[in-house]
């Protein structure tokens, strides 16, 4: 019986089903990891600036410095959220310092870019990531914007300056992005680590424990005050001034900075991170961060670890800002490359070899 | 005939309730995870959400296996028939072994992986599963390749069975599919 009469139209027939079943399959399979098509996928996110990639490092934002330290929390946000880094007196914490460039050779004046990145673990082991910049809020309402940005601010091959007409194109389509080129534009650079606010541009939420949920961002308020500017001058002269900078003053003091709470109101957009809150909204003190040392990140802990900021602790969740759920994606192909360069051997400086 | 009365235990030509549902419950899992793992390292929207499930539905596969695995052992599976020629008989042997491998493997290594990694292993909101291995680049970096080659391949397998069960159903008609799809008339 178990043979093929293939002089049968019947045969034919359920063979051909069965192929289109298996094709159908394998095409929707092939699509839906972004193999085939045109759709965009977090891949398309993840650039490497420098041909060929030095291996081990961050796709984005390489050059840092790996800090420790630890986060007091305020009590009182007990009230508006379970989760235990708000209880936890004392809470040990990894991070990491970096400047937003793709090469992770550049000298610290190529950016206006810097970030704090940082994990608490509590005792119940839960984990709270955070990746922030110097930056109040995203250019665009969605990830796809953000791509369509990069294209149209690419520098013209043949002026080395973007094209006016790609940017006021893509401007059209994008128009909350005017106000953050403007901004960025017109940034001063920053002139230390320890004197620039870092902020979460996305929207989390608290849940307390009747499970009410309250819509917040953060930021990271130093203590430390802007250098005067002519002492910032003389600084930047080297090529390492800002990690310079940031290991000195730790040789001396600890820095300090504040976890400051922003909470909105009802009908503040909690899905648009290019929007941000009226400023008149309750601001409360979280808690306090405090840095205490830096380790080369080529021996740091804070080399092997993803600051995924869509990891956050139980009476904390995710918001339905859409490029929380994109930087994951992003963060996890980077973080997938550079391990996978590390794990295999493949990785020198990135490593100290 | 006769001799089909006097030994009914050998001539059982279905499988028992308990792996059918087993197998189309699973099947409907495995083709759904197959399908959220690539999409969560794909989409630009639907990560989180997709995430959330797979870890969840990994560990789910993982303690059904265990229970099909047992159920499998306890009441063997009804012989396939005597005209099969051999290669068939090897290539279902060999791919039915293979597929029981991929489920435990998949969800195990994956579990390991997020360990390797770091990661906290949220199965939902509140509860982490504990970390099985200690935080390492060479063990992360050496699962993670093995967590995509491995499912690549389950869904080739997959595939393949499927095709293969369908030629029996629409070709053959040997009673192959009829043993997993439906129970026999006179004995349940």
């Amino acid at each position: 019986m178990s043979q093929l009469n293939l002089r049968s139209k019947r045969t034919w027939l359920a063979l051909a089903l069965i192929a289109v079943i298996a094709t159908t399959l394998i095409t929707a399979f092939a699509w839906t990891a972004g193999w085939i098509g045109q759709r965009k996928t977090t891949e398309n996110l993840v650039t490497e600036a420098v041909q060929p990639f030095p291996a081990g490092f961050r796709r984005a934002h390489g050059k840092g410095i790996c800090y420790v330290g630890n986060f007091r929390p305020n009590k009182d946000i007990m009230s508006l959220s379970t989760a235990r880094v708000f209880s936890q007196p004392n809470i040990p914490i990894i991070g990491r310092f970096s400047i937003g460039t793709g090469d992770p050779h550049a000298v610290d004046s190529s950016t206006k870019t810097i970030s704090m990145a940082l994990l608490l673990t509590t005792d119940d082991k839960q984990q709270w990531r955070m990746a922030m910049n110097n930056v109040p809020y995203f250019p665009t309402h969605n990830p796809e914007g953000f791509l369509a940005m990069r294209k149209a601010t690419a520098p013209d091959p043949a002026t080395g300056k973007p094209d006016p007409e790609r940017v006021a194109r893509f401007l059209q389509e994008y128009p909350e992005a005017e106000k953050f080129l403007k901004m960025t534009a017109a940034a001063t650079p920053p002139d230390s680590f320890a004197s620039a606010t870092f902020y979460s541009v996305n929207t989390f939420l608290l849940v307390s424990e009747n499970g009410k949920k309250q819509p917040i961002r953060w930021m990271m308020r130093p203590h430390e005050a802007q250098l005067p500017l002519a002492e910032t001058k003389q600084q930047q002269s080297t090529d390492n001034f800002l990690f310079d900078d940031l290991r000195h003053t730790l040789e001396e003091q600890p820095l300090m900075w504040d976890l400051v709470l922003q909470l909105a109101q009802p009908n503040d957009p909690t899905n648009d991170p290019s929007q941000p809150w009226p400023q008149d909204r309750q601001q409360i003190i979280a808690g306090t961060l405090q840095v205490t040392s830096v380790i080369d990140q080529a021996k740091g802990a804070c080399r092997d670890i993803n600051f995924d900021p869509s990891i956050v602790p139980a009476g904390i969740e995710v918001s339905d800002d859409p490029i929380l759920s994109a930087r994951s994606g992003a963060y996890s192909h980077s973080f997938n490359r550079r391990e996978r360069e590390i794990g295999y051997g493949k990785a020198t400086d990135a490593v100290g070899k | 005939m006769n001799n089909q009365e006097n030994t009914p235990i050998t001539t059982h030509n279905h499988f028992n309730l308990t792996a059918r549902i087993l197998h189309w419950l699973m099947a409907v899992m495995i083709l759904a995870m197959l399908f959220i793992g690539v999409g969560m390292m794909s989409s630009l929207h639907y990560r989180l959400w997709l995430i959330n499930l797979h870890r969840p539905l990994g560990i789910a596969i993982l303690l059904l296996v265990i229970v099909r695995l047992i159920n499998r052992l306890r009441n063997p599976p009804p012989p396939l028939p005597a005209s099969l020629p051999q290669w068939q008989v090897l290539a279902a042997k060999g791919s039915h072994i293979l597929l029981y491998l991929l489920m435990f493997a998949l969800p195990l290594i994956g579990w390991v992986m997020l360990s390797a990694a770091g990661y906290p292993i949220v199965l939902f909101k509140g509860f982490n599963l504990p970390a099985i291995a200690p935080t390492s680049p060479v063990l992360y970096a050496w699962l993670r390749d093995a967590h995509s080659i491995l499912a690549w391949l389950l869904f080739v397998v997959v595939i393949g069975h499927l095709s293969a069960a369908l030629m029996h159903a629409l070709i053959y008609r040997d009673g192959v599919f009829s043993s997993m799809a439906k129970g026999s008339n006179q004995q349940e």
